[in-house]
C-alpha cells in the first residue's frame, strides 16, 4: 500500500502548534492543581500564542488517564474553562500512556472526514491529586444510606462499616486483567529479554544527559510554557523539574530496585517517575492553514494501534504498532529520520529495541520474514524521554508529537516516528512527515 | 384573560374573583411612576373597591424588564415649587393607602409579584401590598429606596412602611445609603415573604392571593400564619442578632434614642452635613416612630416637598441625567468595531485593574505583558483575587470565576499579542518608553489594532509622533483603583480616526465605565484641573497652614479625600513629574511653589514608600508626618478660616475647568461635570465645577477670584470665559426653564 493514508479527498492534517506545561514530579510544584487546571492552563496559552481565536476551534479532544471525578469529560471542562464558545464540540479519550496519541488520531480522523477543520488535541495528568477510593463495603454502605427512607434505615446502612474499611485504597497502577503493575511488567521483560541493570542505568543516564542538553540548547524554550501557580502566582515553574544534570552511573547504580527488592533491576532511576503536566497540539486542515497564513510544522502521515497479551510482555506495544503504521505509510523503518519512543522504563525501551532488530522475533510475533529494522540510537529520543522528562500519562503523546513536529520544522524535511507502550498490552505508533 | 378596563398603562383582568393588575407604562421600556400611570392605578383601585366579586388582588408588571424602577426623574425635576410637589405626592399617598386598605380593612389580600428592579416608588407600592413574592433572579432583581442619591427621600410612604417591615435600623440603613438588596438578603431581612424561580413569580403570587382569600388571612407575612420551620426555627429567630437588636434598641424609647443618635452621628461623619436628605430621612422616620404613622406620612410629604427644590437635589438629579446621557453618547459618528482580544502592557496597579474590568465587565480576553514573571505573577494575583472577591460577593457566579481567570494570560515576550484588537499601554509616565512600546506593538499587530495609552498627563500626540498608524492611537485614561473608579477619560488627537474613538467609547462602556471624550492637550481635562488645586494646597502648606487643616477643609467641602492624601495616593514623585509637564505646557499659572522641590528628594514618595505627607505603617495611613514641616522650614502655626482655604483650593480647580472648555479640551460643560465628579471625586451635591459655578453665580465666583488675585497673585485671575458668563448672565448648564442646556 503506497497510498498516503494521512490524506483523504485531498484533505491533509497539519500540526500547526504545540505546547506543554513543564513536567514536574507528582506532589511538588503542581500539587494544588488537578488535571483540568493543568490542561486548561496549557490549552489557554496554546490558543493565545497561536494566531487562532477561540471561535476558530471546532473540537477539543482531551484525555486524562486518572479521571478527575468532579469533571469526567475533561475535554469539555477544558473547553468551558478556557472560554471556547459553547458550540465547540469536546470529548475525552482514554488509552493509558497512549492517551494523547489517541487524542491526536481522533482529531486527525475528524479533520480527514470533514467533521472538523481545527482541533485541539492533548492530555493532562495530575498524579498529585489521584481520586481516593473507598473499599467496596464502604461504597455499599453509602449507597444503602442514601437509599434508606428513615433514620433507622440510615443507621442500619452504616452499622456494618468497620474502621479498617475506612482506609482508602491507594490508586493502583495495576493492570486489572493481567494483575501486574507496570513495574512488575517491566521486571518480567527485563528478566525474559536479558536486559541488565547496567544497560538500564546506562540508558537512563543518557536520557538525562540528552534532556539537560536539550534545555541548554533551547529546544524546549518555545514548546514549554512557564506556569505561574495560582492563587498567589508567586511561584513560577518555567522548566521541567525532572531532568538531572547531576546524575551519574554511580548514583544510578546505588538505587535499590523498587518492584522486586530481591532480584529486580528496575529502580526509580531507570523508570519514568510519577509526573504532573499537560500537553496539547493544534491540528488543522492543510488548505485551511495555508489560507490563514499559518505554516504547518508537520503532517500526520499514518498511525496504528495494536494489542498484545498483557500477561506476556505488556509493554512491547511499539514493536507491534510501528510496523503496521510504517506499512500504512508505505515506508520502512529506514525511511524514518527521527524517532521518539515513550520511555516507561529503560527495560521496556531496550526490550523493544531488541525486538525491532530481531528477524527471529519478527518471525515469531509478527509473522514477517525480516526484522522491523534496527533502530539507529542517534535517531532515538534526541532530546530525552519519559525517564528524564517525566511522564504525565495522558500528556506524553502530545509532548512527543510537539517535539517531533518542531524537529521536522527545524530540519524542514523528513519523517518522524512517535510510539508508546500502554497498559493493557496496547501499542501506539504515529508517523509525521514534512 | 382580557383587559377589563381600557387603560394605557395597566392591564387589568379578573379571573374567578382574582384581579391581576399588570403595570405597563406606555412608551417606556421600564415602569416608572408618571402622573398617567398613577391615574390609571386609581381607576383600577376604584374598580376593585366597588366590585364585591373581587376577593384577591395581584400587582405585577407586564414588562420583561421588571417590576417598577421608581419615580420618573424628569418628572421630579419638573416639580418647581413645593406646593405642586406636595399636592402630587398627597395623591400618591392616598392611592397607596387605598391599596393598603384593601387588605387591612377590606379583607382582600393584595400580593405583589416582583421580578427585576423594584426601586423607589416601586418598592413603596410593593410595601403597600400585604405580601411580596419575589423572583430569585439576583442578576436583575433588586429592591431599594435610592432616593437619597438624588437628594430627596422616599416620598410615597416608604419612610414609614419600610421601618415597620424590616425594623428601624435596617430601614434607616437602606434609605440612608440608597443601596439596593438582592432577593436573598431581601428575604432574610423580611422585605419580601417568598422567593420563587423567576418564571413562576406571577403564578405563585396568584396562588398565594387565592389561598389567603380562602383562609381570610390578609395579614402581613408568609401565608398560613404558621412558621414552617417548627419550634426550633422560632427560637432561632428570637435569638437572632436582628431580633435581639430590635429588642434592645427598637422596642423601647431609650433604645430608640440611642439608635437615632448613632444613626445621626454616623450619617454626619459620612456626609459632613453637606447633604440635607439623609438628615430629613432620620427626622421623618423618628417622627413616625414617636408620633405615629400619620404624623410620619405628613412629615414625609413636607420634607420631600422642601428637598426636591434644593440646589443639592437639583445637582444630584442633573448628575444622574448626565451619567445617563454619557451612557448614550457614542463619542464619534462611526460604528464601533468589536473587541475580541485586548492586550495590556504593564500589569501594575493600573494594568492589572484594567485587566480585571476587561475580564469581569467586558468578558474579553486580555494578554498582559510584563518585564519578568514575578511582575506577571503579581498581575495574575491581582486579577485572581479581585475575581475571587467578586465571586464571594456574588457579583460573578462562583462557578464562572475559574473561566474569568482564564481570560487573562500573559507573557514576558511578545508571543500571543499579535492578534489583539486593542492594546492598552499602562507603563509609567516616560515618553520615550511609551513611544518604544507603540513602535513594538505596531510591529506585531494588524493595521486595525488600536493603541491606547493610559497616560495621565503626556499629550497623546507626542506619544503618537513617529507612529506608523497615528489614526489608531488614542488615550484611555483610567483612574485608580480601576475596579472601583467609574470614569474613563478618552483622549483624541487631530488624527484619531472616528471609528477608533467610537470603539474606545463603546469598549469603555463594556468595561462598566462612564466615558467622556476630550481633546488632546497636556493633562487633558482631569489631570489638568487637579494641577492648580494641588499646587494651591501646597502653597498653603508652605505658608504654614497645617496639612490636617487643609485636608479637613476640602473633605468638609465635599471631596472624598483632601489634596495631601490624594498626593500621597498618586505618589509625590509622580505628582512632581506631572506638575512639571503642566508647567511646561501652561506656564506660571501651573507653577508649583518652589518649596515642593525640597520634599521630592529622598524617599518621601507617598503611600508606596511608607512616607509622604502622612506616615504609613503596613500600608495603613497614620497621622501627619510632622517632619514635613521641618523639611520645608515652616511652623504649622498659620490659622486660616476654613472658607478661605476652601476658596483658595477649590476655585483654581473650577476656573481651570472653564479654561478647558474655552480651549476646546472639553467638548461640553456636561463632560466637565461628569469627569470631575466621577473621576476626581468633586462633591456630587455640587454637581461638578460648571454646575457649581451656575449655582454659586458666575459673578460671585469672579468677584471672589479677583479678590484672591489681589492678595495672592495672578494665578487667581478669573479666566476670560468665566468673566463673559458673569457679564452675560448665561449659566453653563441650564437654560432659564431649569432644563439641561
Amino acid at each position: 500500500m503506497t497510498e498516503n493514508p494521512g490524506s483523504v479527498n485531498g484533505r491533509r492534517v497539519a500540526i500547526v502548534d504545540g505546547l506543554r506545561t513543564p513536567f514536574v514530579k507528582a506532589g511538588t510544584a503542581f500539587r494544588e492543581l488537578n488535571a483540568i487546571d493543568l490542561g486548561a492552563a496549557c490549552v489557554n496559552e496554546l490558543i493565545e500564542r497561536s494566531p487562532l481565536t477561540p471561535e476558530d476551534i471546532d473540537q477539543v479532544v482531551f484525555g486524562a488517564v486518572i479521571p478527575e471525578l468532579a469533571g469526567p469529560n475533561i475535554g469539555r471542562e477544558i473547553a468551558s474553562r478556557v472560554n471556547l464558545p459553547p458550540s465547540v464540540d469536546a470529548y475525552s479519550v482514554s488509552r493509558a500512556c497512549a492517551t494523547s496519541t489517541q487524542s491526536i488520531v481522533s482529531g486527525t480522523q475528524a479533520i480527514l472526514t470533514g467533521d472538523a477543520d481545527i482541533v485541539v488535541a492533548g492530555g493532562a495528568e495530575s498524579m498529585s491529586r489521584p481520586p481516593v477510593v473507598y473499599s467496596d463495603s464502604v461504597v455499599d454502605a453509602l449507597m444503602d444510606f442514601s437509599a434508606a427512607k428513615d433514620v433507622a434505615g440510615k443507621v442500619r446502612a452504616l452499622a456494618g462499616v468497620r474502621p479498617k474499611d475506612l482506609a482508602p485504597r491507594p490508586p493502583a497502577l495495576e493492570d486489572l486483567s493481567s494483575g501486574l503493575t507496570m513495574g512488575q511488567a517491566a521486571e518480567k521483560m527485563a528478566r525474559e529479554n536479558g536486559i541488565s541493570r547496567q544497560d538500564q542505568d546506562a540508558y537512563a543516564f543518557e536520557s538525562h544527559l540528552k534532556a539537560v542538553e536539550a534545555w541548554e540548547k533551547g529546544i524546549y524554550d518555545d514548546e514549554v510554557m512557564a506556569l505561574l501557580i495560582p492563587p498567589d502566582y508567586e511561584d513560577v515553574v518555567a522548566k521541567d523539574g525532572i531532568p538531572r544534570s547531576d546524575t551519574s552511573l554511580d548514583k544510578l547504580a546505588a538505587l535499590k530496585p523498587v518492584f522486586d527488592r530481591k532480584y529486580g533491576t528496575v529502580t526509580a532511576g531507570n523508570a519514568s517517575p510519577l509526573t504532573d503536566g499537560a500537553a496539547a497540539v493544534i491540528l488543522m486542515e492543510e488548505a485551511k492553514a495555508r489560507a490563514a497564513g499559518i505554516e504547518p510544522r508537520a503532517f500526520v502521515r499514518s498511525w496504528a494501534f495494536e494489542g498484545l497479551d498483557a500477561s506476556w510482555q505488556m509493554l512491547m506495544g511499539p514493536a507491534f504498532a510501528t510496523p503496521v503504521a510504517l506499512h500504512r505509510a508505505g515506508m520502512t523503518l529506514a525511511d524514518i529520520d527521527v524517532i521518539d519512543m515513550h520511555e516507561a522504563f529503560a527495560a521496556q525501551v531496550l526490550s523493544n529495541l531488541q525486538a525491532f532488530a530481531s528477524a527471529e522475533w519478527a518471525q515469531e510475533h509478527l509473522g514477517r520474514d525480516s526484522a522491523i529494522g534496527e533502530i539507529d540510537r542517534d535517531k532515538l529520543n534526541l532530546y530525552g524521554g519519559s525517564v528524564s522528562l517525566g511522564h504525565p500519562f495522558a500528556a506524553t503523546g502530545a509532548r512527543q508529537a510537539t517535539t517531533m513536529a518542531n524537529e521536522l520544522l527545524r530540519r524542514d524535511a523528513g519523517t518522524a516516528l512517535i510510539t508508546q507502550c500502554a497498559a493493557g498490552g496496547l501499542g501506539a505508533a504515529l508517523i509525521l512527515e514534512r | 384573560m382580557t383587559d377589563l378596563l381600557t387603560l394605557e398603562n395597566i392591564h387589568f383582568s379578573v379571573d374567578d374573583g382574582l384581579a391581576t393588575v399588570l403595570l405597563d407604562r406606555q412608551g417606556e421600556s421600564m415602569n416608572t411612576l408618571s402622573r398617567e400611570l398613577a391615574e390609571d392605578l386609581v381607576t383600577v383601585v376604584e374598580r376593585i373597591e366597588n366590585d364585591p366579586e373581587i376577593t384577591a388582588v395581584v400587582i405585577g408588571s407586564a414588562k420583561p424588564s421588571g417590576f417598577f424602577a421608581g419615580a420618573d426623574i424628569r418628572m421630579l425635576r419638573s416639580l418647581e415649587d413645593g406646593q405642586a410637589t406636595h399636592d402630587m405626592l398627597s395623591d400618591v399617598h392616598g392611592l397607596f393607602a387605598r391599596i393598603e386598605n384593601l387588605h387591612t380593612d377590606g379583607g382582600r389580600p393584595v400580593v405583589a409579584a416582583i421580578h427585576g428592579p423594584c426601586l423607589g416608588a416601586g418598592l413603596e407600592l410593593a410595601m403597600a401590598c400585604g405580601m411580596r413574592v419575589c423572583s430569585n433572579d439576583a442578576s436583575t432583581t433588586q429592591l431599594g429606596q435610592p432616593e437619597v442619591k438624588l437628594g430627596v427621600i422616599p416620598g410615597a410612604g416608604g419612610t414609614q412602611r419600610l421601618p415597620r417591615l424590616v425594623g428601624i435600623a435596617a430601614g434607616l440603613d437602606l434609605m440612608l445609603t440608597g443601596r439596593s438588596v438582592r432577593p436573598y438578603s431581601a428575604h432574610k431581612m423580611g422585605l419580601v415573604d417568598e422567593i420563587v424561580p423567576a418564571e413562576l413569580v406571577l403564578d405563585v403570587a396568584q396562588r398565594r392571593a387565592r389561598e389567603r382569600a380562602e383562609t381570610s388571612d390578609t395579614r402581613e407575612g408568609p401565608s398560613g400564619g404558621s412558621s414552617n420551620g417548627g419550634p426550633l426555627a422560632a427560637v432561632k429567630s428570637w435569638l437572632s442578632p436582628k431580633h435581639l437588636q430590635e429588642l434592645a434598641l427598637e422596642d423601647n424609647p431609650v433604645g430608640r434614642r440611642v439608635l437615632f443618635a448613632k444613626a445621626t452621628e454616623q450619617m454626619m461623619e459620612e456626609t459632613k452635613g453637606n447633604y440635607p436628605a439623609p438628615k430629613a430621612i432620620i427626622r421623618v422616620v423618628k417622627t413616625g416612630v414617636e408620633d405615629g404613622i400619620d404624623a410620619g406620612y405628613a412629615a414625609e410629604l413636607d420634607e420631600f416637598a422642601n428637598l426636591v427644590v434644593t440646589p443639592q437635589a437639583k445637582a444630584l438629579m442633573q448628575l444622574f441625567l448626565d451619567s445617563q446621557a454619557a451612557k448614550r453618547s457614542r463619542g464619534a459618528d462611526a460604528e464601533p468595531r468589536p473587541i475580541d482580544k485586548t492586550a495590556v502592557i504593564g500589569g501594575g496597579l493600573m494594568g492589572g485593574g484594567i485587566a480585571v474590568v476587561n475580564t469581569v465587565n467586558a468578558g474579553v480576553r486580555t494578554r498582559v505583558k510584563e518585564v519578568d514573571t514575578a511582575a506577571l505573577g503579581r498581575a495574575f494575583q491581582h486579577v485572581h483575587s479581585e475575581i475571587a472577591g467578586f465571586a464571594k460577593k456574588r457579583r460573578v457566579k462562583p462557578a464562572k470565576s475559574a473561566e474569568l481567570v482564564q481570560l487573562v494570560t500573559g507573557s514576558t515576550d511578545w508571543s500571543g499579542f499579535g492578534d489583539a484588537d486593542l492594546v492598552i499601554e499602562a507603563v509609567f509616565e516616560d515618553l520615550e518608553l511609551k513611544r518604544k512600546i507603540l513602535a513594538d506593538v505596531e510591529g506585531i499587530t494588524s493595521d486595525d489594532a488600536i493603541f491606547a495609552s493610559n497616560t495621565s498627563s503626556l499629550p497623546i500626540a507626542d506619544i503618537a509622533a513617529g507612529s506608523k498608524r497615528p489614526q489608531n492611537v488614542i488615550g484611555m485614561h483610567y483612574f485608580s483603583p480601576v475596579e472601583k473608579m467609574p470614569l474613563l477619560e478618552v483622549i483624541v488627537t487631530d488624527t484619531t480616526a472616528d471609528w477608533v474613538i467610537a470603539t474606545a467609547v463603546a469598549f469603555g462602556k463594556q468595561q462598566g465605565k462612564t466615558v467622556i471624550v476630550v481633546n488632546d492637550d497636556a493633562g487633558f481635562y482631569t489631570t489638568r484641573v487637579l494641577g492648580p488645586y494641588t499646587n494651591e494646597a501646597f502653597r498653603l502648606l508652605a505658608e504654614g497652614v497645617p496639612i490636617r487643616d487643609i485636608d479637613d477643609a476640602m473633605v468638609q467641602w465635599g471631596f472624598p479625600v483632601g489634596p495631601f492624601q490624594l498626593m500621597d495616593e498618586v505618589g509625590i514623585d509622580v505628582g512632581a513629574k506631572i506638575t512639571k509637564i503642566m508647567q511646561d505646557a501652561f506656564g506660571d499659572r501651573m507653577a508649583p511653589p518652589p518649596e515642593l522641590a525640597r520634599l521630592v528628594e529622598g524617599d518621601r514618595r507617598g503611600r508606596k514608600s511608607g512616607r509622604g505627607f502622612y506616615r504609613y505603617e503596613e500600608g495603613r495611613r497614620k497621622g501627619v508626618d510632622e517632619t514635613v514641616y521641618a523639611d520645608l522650614g515652616v511652623e504649622p502655626a498659620t490659622k486660616l478660616p476654613i472658607s478661605t482655604i476652601q476658596d483658595r483650593v477649590a476655585l483654581p480647580f473650577v476656573a481651570e475647568a472653564v479654561r478647558c472648555l474655552a480651549d476646546g479640551v472639553l467638548r461640553s460643560a456636561r463632560d466637565g461635570d461628569v469627569g470631575a465628579v466621577f473621576g476626581l471625586g468633586f462633591p456630587p451635591f455640587r454637581g461638578g465645577p460648571f454646575m457649581f459655578i451656575d449655582q454659586t453665580g458666575a459673578d460671585r465666583v469672579v468677584w471672589k477670584m479677583e479678590k484672591l488675585a489681589d492678595q495672592h497673585g495672578d494665578r487667581f485671575a478669573p479666566p476670560e470665559a468665566l468673566r463673559a458668563r458673569a457679564e452675560g448672565g448665561e449659566p453653563f448648564r441650564t437654560d432659564r426653564t431649569g432644563q439641561p442646556a
